[in-house]
């Protein structure tokens, strides 16, 4: 087969790209579930609700761009910091079950809500100058975003490694995940910890959402589901719990899609189901993901 | 309600036995009367029906999700998925050929499809049938994932089922999708069904397999040392509530009149998940009941996206404003009654006495405390 | 010929071994004691013979009805075990939490169903002698612990010492050859206890069982059970009748002299 470089350098680029984002929202669920073990329905819809922040402030209140940005991550982050109050710390006691019932109840009541306030129709995430535009290498073209957005990850990561690894907060997380009521009783403020990891995660869907509007313009109230489901399986790929591994699953998923389309262009039709059989598959394989621990429930 | 006879227990015909039979009897025929009534026109009109109808199949949704979710303890989001399998089975098995031919212009349909056609009750057996196929395949790698990994999966599936209809142009008509069903399903219909739903759950969860799912639902690593194969278990739960979803979802096609692979997205799933969870999970009573208030009360709350005026000024109609408000609703549910409107109970004549406020009744289930029907 | 056999049991968490080269085995009719301070890996050895752990290494094998030769039931799925007919109770009393005392013994019985679940629906002749033969059965087995009275309330509203009685009665509703108790006496009164152990004496009389149990309680140990294994860390430090591990000074040190004093 003669491989039509250009063209594949293109698509492995496109796939790094939607892979780092995947990434950047994977790594939300997987510090979410590592902490409460919950799976954060909501993180999808938390993801969309600032892709719509986003969109009124530029085109409704005439924000500059760049100012926009920044005001978008504090107000989503705000937002998960408040789902997490009020919809998830009332159940801390609760059986497992409620507390994923209440995280789909707080995604319906977003998705319907966004539907209220910024209407069913469809929008059209406002273009950003220069990320958008092409840059053309020989015969490769490709968008700015697809150099911007592995180095504004790679930059995030590393900020966030700093945070879990070289602050109290972070060893507090790692504290909880490892054994919530051990780090009760050493004193560490369970609340504060899990509301900064929500924190955190929104704020990191915040800018997942931001490049991902750049990248794929169209947006509807239920636009987070989709990405916040193969999130998640990302999540999972790389071992739930582990940042590491929600990068790397995030990363390989991405590129995965991308270039079973560009390979099989007949399965485009089914691009969504992949996430879901890769999930199965690992889920059979390997369980525990790429990077996670084994965990044996205590008979 | 069809009791299960011991010896023993049968022969001890208790005077509360009897009441309950009687009031039983009473209330059905009841129902009986009025459905009749109704369908000669006389008190309902079409769109009042419809309502009902409604209602009895989202009641049907309802117990097909509890059945899995609140009896043996899985956590499953694939309902859509099956309604959707249900749904397109029925129709193209029910639609006549010239119909059908004159509904797929972008591209012929299969020819052996256009040409079958079957009576309603077929297609919708059918299609119980086909729904509870796909629950086996998809439940065969699925059922051995833990809890909420399993609510991810079915919820992926559903999604897959949903784009291979789009994709599946000369059999499901693609994103176009299928319509001029006819309106075959009447109160007999939906209310017949949902009986027998309500009877086959009942008296299933009193035989011993009833037994075992409820054993795996609170406790599998018991139910697992006493024998109980969790997969088998799960196998039967989870495709039986596949069948019973399918019939829901041929109910639906008939009483919409049209289908298309957008009505089934996952948040349908989340829907019927709001009836069990507000009707309280594990309880036949409750789902029934929180069935016909969802579905009316959605209907009534229309004004609320219509637009209303409060006094002095005017609320602009806004769509979904209802939706929002059962969100609300949902979510109070969740946090402050986190057992439903009927506390995971069943209903039983004795409690709707005893709510009624007849005290010398009391004394009379304080004798018989022990004995649980 | 044993009941049971254990080859070389070997059971590892992450780096630590909680059972390392255990070979038990239970001769029919007989009660086998395994003691050991906390932690010393019994509960694990027990999920190993009952399939819900897999062992690292070592083999289980349980004799099969008719055959001369046993069965190898290493890593088998715990129903398949429960089948085969080995039932066990639990450390930290595991009921169906949502059941009466009756439907817990009930569902032990489900095992031996043999109608479907279409028949059971209509209650089909076969279905409905089937249930009236489980009730029967499970109404006499509470009789048998005591519980007759109790048939009809939540299996949790029961006090402990009758909820530990009542795993027994589930245990036995399996029909196994083999019964696994862990801890049967924990939390019981004196009085409890005593009866507990004529129970469990007689048990292996009238219903031709074999009994292998943990236990702390030194009185039970020491009256009923013809053989003791003691594990420490992991390793079989002793075995053999009441009397030679009593005598055995590895024993004294690591669990008897400590504990007992």
């Amino acid at each position: 087969m003669l491989v039509n470089w250009p063209m594949l350098i293109q698509q492995v680029v496109n796939g790094l790209t939607v892979g780092c984002l995947y990434a950047l929202i994977a790594i939300g669920y997987t510090m979410v579930y590592g902490i409460l073990r919950l799976i954060n329905f909501a993180h999808g819809d938390i993801f969309m609700m600032a892709m719509y922040f986003a969109f009124f402030g530029i085109t409704v209140f005439l924000i500059p761009w760049w100012a926009v940005m920044p005001l978008v991550v504090v107000v989503t982050t705000a937002l998960g910091v408040l789902i997490e109050q009020a919809a998830y710390k009332p159940l801390r006691e609760a059986p497992r079950i409620s507390l994923l019932i209440s995280a789909i109840g707080v995604s319906y009541l977003l998705e319907n809500l966004a539907t209220v306030l910024f209407t069913g129709i469809p929008r059209s995430f406002p273009s950003v100058p220069h990320f958008t535009e092409m840059v053309i290498v020989g015969q490769v073209r490709i968008q700015w975003l697809g150099f911007w957005v592995p180095l504004i990850v790679l930059a995030l990561v590393v900020g966030l490694m700093f945070i879990v690894h070289r602050t109290k907060t972070g060893m507090g997380m790692r504290a909880v995940s490892k054994d919530m009521e051990t780090a009760k009783l050493m004193g560490v403020h369970i609340n504060r910890i899990i509301a900064t990891t929500f924190g955190i995660g929104s704020a990191l869907a915040a800018v997942g959402a931001m490049l991902w509007g750049m990248k794929y313009p169209q947006m509807q109230p239920y636009v987070g589901v989709m990405p916040g489901l193969k999130c998640f399986i990302a999540a999972v790929i790389g071992g739930i719990g582990n940042i590491t591994g929600a990068i790397i699953g995030g990363i390989l998923l991405g590129l995965l899609e991308i270039l079973i389309v560009y390979f099989f262009p007949g399965l485009s039709g089914y691009k969504d189901a992949f996430a879901f059989i890769a999930l199965i598959l690992i889920l059979l394989l390997k369980p525990t993901g790429l990077m996670g621990e084994v965990v044996t429930d205590k008979v | 309600m069809a009791e299960k006879k011991f010896t023993g227990v049968a022969a001890r015909m208790t005077p509360r036995r009897g009441r309950d039979l009687t009031l039983s009897c009473a209330a059905i025929a009841a129902i009986l009367l009025f459905t009749h009534f109704a369908m000669q026109g006389f008190i309902l009109d079409a769109y009042l029906v419809r309502i009902l109808n409604m209602c009895a199949t989202y009641a049907i949704l309802g117990l097909s999700m509890n059945l899995v979710n609140g009896f043996t303890g899985l956590f499953s989001l694939g309902q859509a998925g099956f309604m959707a399998v249900g749904a397109y089975v029925t129709t193209i098995l029910f639609l006549s050929p010239e119909a059908k031919g004159a509904l797929f212009y972008l591209k012929p349909m299969e020819p052996f499809l256009q040409a079958i056609q079957l009576p309603f009750w077929l297609s919708l057996l059918v299609a119980g049938l086909v729904s509870a196929l796909a629950a086996f395949l998809i439940g065969f790698p699925c059922l051995r994932l833990r809890g909420d990994y399993l609510a991810i999966a079915t919820l992926g599936f559903s999604e897959i089922i949903r784009v291979l209809f789009t994709n599946m142009q000369t059999v499901t008509n693609g994103a176009v999708g299928l319509k001029g069903i006819p309106p075959v399903v009447n109160l007999w219909w939906s209310f017949g069904i949902m009986a027998l739903v309500i009877v086959f759950i009942r008296r299933l969860m009193r035989t011993s397999y009833g037994r075992a799912f409820k054993a795996i639902r609170d406790d599998e690593v018991a139910a697992e040392s006493m024998g109980i194969s969790l997969f088998k278990h799960k196998m039967m739960s989870f495709v039986l509530s596949g069948f019973i979803a399918g019939l829901g979802g041929g109910l639906i096609a008939s009483i919409v009149g049209s289908i298309n692979p957008l009505q089934f997205r996952f948040i349908l799933s989340y829907d019927i998940l709001m009836i069990v969870v507000l009707g309280g999970m594990g309880s036949v009573s409750g789902t029934v009941v929180a069935a016909f208030l969802i579905t009316a009360a959605k209907e009534w709350l229309r004004w609320l996206d219509n637009g209303f005026s409060l006094g002095l000024f005017r609320v602009p109609a806004i769509a979904g404003m209802r939706m929002v408000v059962f969100s609300v609703l949902l979510m109070l549910v969740i946090l402050f009654y986190r057992q439903g409107l009927s506390g995971g109970k069943e209903f039983s004549w004795q409690a709707l006495i005893d709510f009624l406020g007849k005290p010398a009744r009391r004394d009379l289930k304080r004798e018989e405390g022990g004995k649980k029907t | 010929m044993s009941i049971l056999r254990c080859e070389n049991l070997v059971m590892r968490f992450g780096g630590v071994t909680a059972v390392d080269d255990f070979s038990p085995h239970v001769d029919p009719g007989e009660i086998v004691a395994v003691i050991g301070p906390n932690g010393a890996g019994k509960t694990t050895a027990f999920n190993m013979i009952t399939g819900v752990y897999k062992p690292a290494s070592g083999r289980v094998f349980l004799e099969q009805d008719g055959q001369v030769t046993m069965r190898d039931i290493t890593g088998m799925r715990p129903d398949r075990v429960a089948a085969l007919g080995i039932a066990r109770t639990f450390q930290n009393i595991r009921l169906f939490k949502s059941q009466t005392v009756l439907e817990n013994v009930l569902i032990a019985c489900h095992v031996r169903v043999r109608s479907g679940l279409f028949g059971a629906e209509i209650s089909w002749p076969r279905y409905y002698l089937e249930e009236r033969a489980m009730r029967e059965r499970a109404m006499a087995l509470l009789e048998r612990v005591g519980l007759q009275d109790a048939a009809g309330e939540m299996a949790t509203s029961l006090p402990y010492g009758k909820q530990r009685r009542l795993e027994i009665a589930r245990a036995l509703a399996t029909q196994p050859k083999l019964l696994l108790l862990d801890e049967p006496a924990a939390g019981m009164n004196p009085k409890e206890t005593e009866d507990l152990t004529r129970f469990v004496y007689d048990l292996r009389g009238q219903m031709n069982l074999a009994v292998l149990m943990i236990e702390h309680h030194m009185q039970i140990v020491m009256d009923i059970s013809d053989r003791i294994y003691v594990l420490d860390y992991g390793r079989t430090i002793a075995q053999g009748t009441a009397a030679a591990v009593q005598a055995n000074p590895a024993v004294i040190e690591a669990y008897l002299g400590v504990e007992e004093a």
